[in-house]
């Protein structure tokens, strides 16, 4: 079973080398995440403001590796650039729960990272013409 | 940066997926998005505890739970995003979450085990969400009139029965179009009942 070698490769990130094509499998699903998914948000359990599962969640930072935060915001940032991805989305792109994606996120709100865009209650929905749209929409798929 | 005005441009819809275990939820919804899984990490209830057997692992206090989701893209900037209800009864707690500001629900029901549908359907009644009823037509399964169903389930007479084929495609748009059209019912009388009032 190749590992990879500890020796400080130039060049590379971390001066690791870069993963193998296929994954070595020294452990298996029994053993559970390897690491807690909560450790991601230093045992935060709840983000500072509520965000709702189809709340729009966009950015137009360019280069999200410069900002003081960790690599699964980065990875949040980067999804979400000029693209708006619903909480749901992003959690399922990430494959990371939902819980721990909406601590990720309020960290990037506090730091003005991403914008967010609340959903409409559907008693507010600007008139029947969305609902119109979507039923033609679903029609035309 | 910060929580934009409801007035963006960007407007996302969610409608539900609910019904009994093993009903077809996976497959509606797969059948008219792309789906994803989508894990919550949840406490573990009281309630929960009961039935999950944590025989040697007393310490584990949250569990991984797992829900269907898919997105459908009306137009740049109008979504529509679908979710499946998990099955289990065990996780009740997160259908209110679910429920909140959805436009509406497809209750899916196997005229086989119509009870399985039961608690769905008195869920939305309850906090009235518009919701249709969708019969998924198994095979070997007896074939009801969808005025059968709805008495059988004692349904308000305005909430619609439609039969489906959740594998098809074509069969789960006309079930989420009979959703939105009976939504916007809904909600058009709702507005008018509040300025009359």
């Amino acid at each position: 079973m190749a590992y990879p070698p500890r020796e400080y490769l130039p060049g590379t990130p971390f001066g690791y080398p870069p993963p193998p094509d296929r994954p070595v499998q020294w452990y298996d699903e029994d053993a559970g995440p390897m690491v807690r998914p909560y450790a991601l948000t230093k045992g935060r359990t709840r983000p500072g403001q509520p965000f709702d599962l189809i709340a729009l969640v966009v950015t137009d930072i360019p280069d999200p590796t410069v900002l003081p935060v960790g690599p699964e915001q980065v990875a949040i940032l980067e999804i979400c650039r000029g693209n708006a991805l619903s909480v749901a989305e992003i959690a399922a792109d990430l494959d990371l729960p939902l819980g721990v994606v909406r601590v990720l996120l309020g960290d990037l709100l506090d730091g003005e990272h991403i914008r967010v865009s609340r959903p409409v209650p559907p008693a507010l929905l600007p008139h029947e013409h969305i609902l119109q749209e979507v039923i033609h929409g679903l029609r035309a798929l | 940066m910060g929580f934009a005005p409801s007035d963006s441009t960007d407007l996302a819809l969610k409608i539900l997926v609910a019904g009994g275990f093993g009903v077809g939820k996976t497959t509606l919804v797969g059948a008219v998005s792309e789906i994803k899984p989508l894990r919550t990490e949840e406490q573990l209830t009281a309630a929960g505890a009961q039935v999950d057997d944590l025989g040697g692992v007393e310490r584990k206090t949250t569990t991984t739970v797992a829900m269907d989701f898919g997105r459908i893209t009306i137009r740049e900037g109008l979504s529509v995003y679908l979710f499946g209800t998990p099955g289990q009864d065990r996780f009740w707690f997160l259908w209110d979450e679910l429920a909140q500001g959805a436009l509406g629900a497809v209750v899916l029901a196997d005229t086989r085990r119509l009870t399985d549908c039961f608690p769905a359907v008195d869920f939305f009644e309850h906090r009235g969400i518009p919701f249709v009823v969708a019969v998924n037509r198994f095979e070997g399964s007896r074939s009801f009139r969808p005025a059968d169903v709805s008495r059988a389930l004692d349904l308000d007479q305005a909430t619609p029965v439609v039969l489906c084929d959740a594998r098809e495609r074509a069969s789960g748009k006309d079930v989420l179009i009979s959703l939105v059209e009976h939504a916007g019912k809904v909600h058009a009388a709702r507005v008018l009942a509040q300025a009359r009032s």
